[in-house]
């Protein structure tokens, strides 16, 4: 075989990584590099430094290490059976690739991913070796993200906590039954107890001993897991459950749906569809209810119920739910608040900061960064009387976008 | 009328110690024209305190913060709007935070408008190498276009990130140098575009490679990274390209039939684990 150029490795594999969404480099340790003795900081908020076509982020150089792999999961670009060019960076490559592009701010730091070889725990040693060399011998301050290999050793697991900001181990798909039939290799009974196990080990790593010495560090930044939406009949209701569930057992920081996309040389058992882009908005959306205003997955979709694509899942649920409407801005509590379509977090916050102080008039909201077109049929306030009908049955078609998945075509 | 005119560099800073001396000597805002200029000289003569006549200052810790930030924004009215806001929160006038009050609602609003100025900078400055790659401090410049004058509060984040090397941010307004750990400013005399670096086409072929185009969205990039930026990104060249080719590319992926694995797969596959 020919060798292959850096260039060529690194199209290679990016064209590999591009189906993990995951790109946060936010929180975590607050490190700086003011001493001049090392490069880099991280802890802050996250920083996008540019936006691909497909409006994604870029924050962190994001490759595998290598595509060649010896399992085959039929969503996946890199799996074994698959005809894709493959390709392999060495260490130092990606020590190299990681520096330069961070001293000229293109990143914020290194989502290192890869496909299996030979064996799991070689695999992950590597990426290891490549996490530490960037933190001892470049003296490496930015951020870094590890994608675990579920069925790797413990100590390698511990010495990537170690290195990484974050860590993060893919459950790939939202039910055992889709997973039994297109992850063959992988099993969720693996998967979890990895999560399970790197949840302990950021719990210990946080306790003081009873002398006052602080454990080694270990992902600082957490853990976070991507399911792929539309591969199989899971529907928005068991996705969303399950989600709920991995927030709860794992104390995951995020949870990512990825759309299942169109990918070169498609597996026979998986045709190609156009990506599902507006039901993977949609259920970022139920997710961030969930997150921060305290919905429960069932009030959002029922178990094997689907989010209506054509009003957002807190619009939806306002309209299911009349009779909790209209609610009074200047007395109804904080959690109510909450659900009325077109508040949020900030503006609930700022309207409870004046309300201590004054009535609350229908201009403040305007001032108050509240979408009032979305939350004038639910809400009564001084200066606000001409309230369309709660019962007015065309309600919904105010609000419903055209029914229609994002064009791409 | 009193004219106060600002320095070009050390404006905040300036700005805050003249609103402390004419609050403390009673000066109403209507009777200060604030600018912000060249004659840095005299401004420090004046800026000696005469002798407090009225009680200092005390403002919210927030207020103070944001009150820094808008006064970045590129807007000329935003020194006698703050004073008048400092004077109005002193004497119990003006509630910090109330948004009904047209003068802070904008302070807020432009002080947000900073807020974003700002962490564009962080993301979309690019450098450029014009030292020698084995020198013992590497030696990165850059040149960027900020809509306001944020220079000086938008550098230091680059002090404590690449602590380890020398740069230059030169904006059409200010231009922050750091050197072997120190940063300073001085003003912009001429516009200085550092020459392309090698590591640009590495960075261009990521760029095209992370982007999927099957989920082409351009409305979504533009939202995150307006065409202004786009002359001083290297990578946004490729931009057109990218979304002219995506349907066909996308469209290719669908319409490829699927293939048979190579013979040897069957070896490679270990067994699904218990």
């Amino acid at each position: 075989m020919v060798k292959r150029t850096l260039t060529e490795k690194l199209a290679i594999l990016a064209d590999a990584a591009k189906y993990d969404a995951s790109c946060a480099s936010s929180g975590g340790e607050r490190r700086d590099s003011r001493d001049g003795k090392g490069l880099g900081s991280s802890g802050g908020s996250g920083i996008c430094h540019a936006y691909a076509p497909d409006g994604r982020c870029i924050s962190l150089l994001k490759i595998l290490m290598t595509n060649f792999c010896i399992y085959d999961c039929a969503y996946c670009v890199n799996r074994v059976s698959s005809h894709v060019e493959r390709a392999r960076f060495s260490v130092e490559e990606v020590v190299r690739l990681t520096v330069e592009f961070y001293r000229r701010n293109y990143i914020e730091g290194l989502f290192l991913s890869s496909g299996i070889i030979r064996s799991p725990d070689e695999t992950m040693a590597d990426m290891t070796r490549i996490a530490r060399t960037l933190r001892q011998q470049e003296g490496f301050r930015g951020y870094i993200h590890l994608k675990t290999i579920p069925d790797a050793a413990p100590e390698l697991i511990e010495e990537a906590g170690r290195w990484a900001d974050r860590l993060s181990i893919n459950v790939e798909l939202p039910t055992e039954q889709a997973m039994q039939a297109l992850a063959p290799e992988k099993s969720p009974r693996t998967i979890r107890r990895a999560m399970a196990d790197v949840r302990a080990r950021r719990e210990a790593a946080q306790d003081k001993s009873h002398a006052g010495k602080r454990p080694a560090r270990f992902a600082p930044a957490g853990q976070s897991t991507q399911m792929i939406v539309g591969a199989d009949a899971a529907t928005d209701g068991q996705i969303l459950s399950n989600a709920a569930q991995l927030y709860g057992s794992y104390k995951l920081g995020r949870v990512y749906y990825s759309a299942f996309s169109p990918i070169p040389d498609a597996s026979q058992l998986l045709p190609l569809i156009r990506p599902p882009l507006l039901r993977e908005h949609r259920l970022y959306q139920a997710d961030w209810l969930m997150r921060f205003y305290e919905f429960s997955p069932g009030e959002i979709a029922p178990q094997g119920g689907m989010l209506d694509l054509e009003v957002d899942p807190k619009m939806a649920w306002a309209l299911a739910h009349r009779e909790h409407f209209p609610v009074d801005v200047n007395r109804a509590p904080r959690e109510m608040l909450l659900r009325v379509p077109g508040f949020g977090t900030k503006s609930v916050a700022r309207m409870l900061e004046a309300r201590r102080h004054r009535t609350l008039r229908y201009e403040d909201l305007l001032r108050m960064g509240c979408v009032l077109r979305h939350a004038q049929p639910f809400i009564t306030l001084p200066g606000w009387s001409r309230a369309p009908g709660l019962d007015d049955a065309h309600l919904r078609a105010r609000f419903a976008a055209k029914p229609e998945q994002l064009s791409l075509f | 009328m009193q004219v106060i005119t600002l320095p070009l560099i050390g404006t905040v800073a300036a700005w805050r110690a003249e609103a402390r001396r004419l609050a403390q000597q009673g000066v109403r805002p209507e009777e200060v024209l604030w600018q912000r200029g060249e004659r840095a000289a005299d401004l420090f003569a004046q800026a000696t305190p005469q002798g407090a006549t009225a009680p200092p200052l005390t403002l919210p810790r927030e207020a103070v913060a944001a009150m820094e930030g808008a006064l970045c924004h590129s807007d000329p009215q935003r020194f006698a709007r703050a004073y008048d806001i400092v004077l109005r929160l002193a004497q119990g006038r003006l509630r910090w935070g109330d948004r009904s009050d047209p003068a802070l609602h904008k302070l807020l609003m432009q002080e947000k408008a900073v807020r974003r100025d700002i962490h564009k900078m962080h993301a979309f400055v690019r450098f450029r190498e014009v030292g020698a790659p084995d020198a013992p401090r590497r030696a990165f410049a850059a040149w960027f276009e900020p809509d306001h004058p944020i220079t000086e509060a938008a550098t230091p984040f680059f002090a404590n990130r690449f602590g380890d090397m020398d740069w230059i941010i030169a904006t059409p307004d200010l231009t922050a140098r750091f050197e072997c750990g120190a940063l300073r400013f001085e003003e912009t005399r001429t516009e200085f575009r550092p020459p392309p670096d090698a590591t640009e086409d590495l960075w261009r072929t990521y760029f095209a490679h992370i982007f999927n185009p099957a989920r082409l969205m351009v409305s979504a990039m533009t939202s995150e990274m307006p065409r202004k930026y786009w002359k001083n990104l290297p990578e946004a060249e490729l931009i057109p390209d990218l979304i002219r080719t995506a349907p066909a590319r996308a469209r290719a992926m669908q319409e490829a039939a699927p293939t048979l694995p190579h013979a040897h797969v069957a070896k490679l596959r270990p067994k699904r684990p218990e």
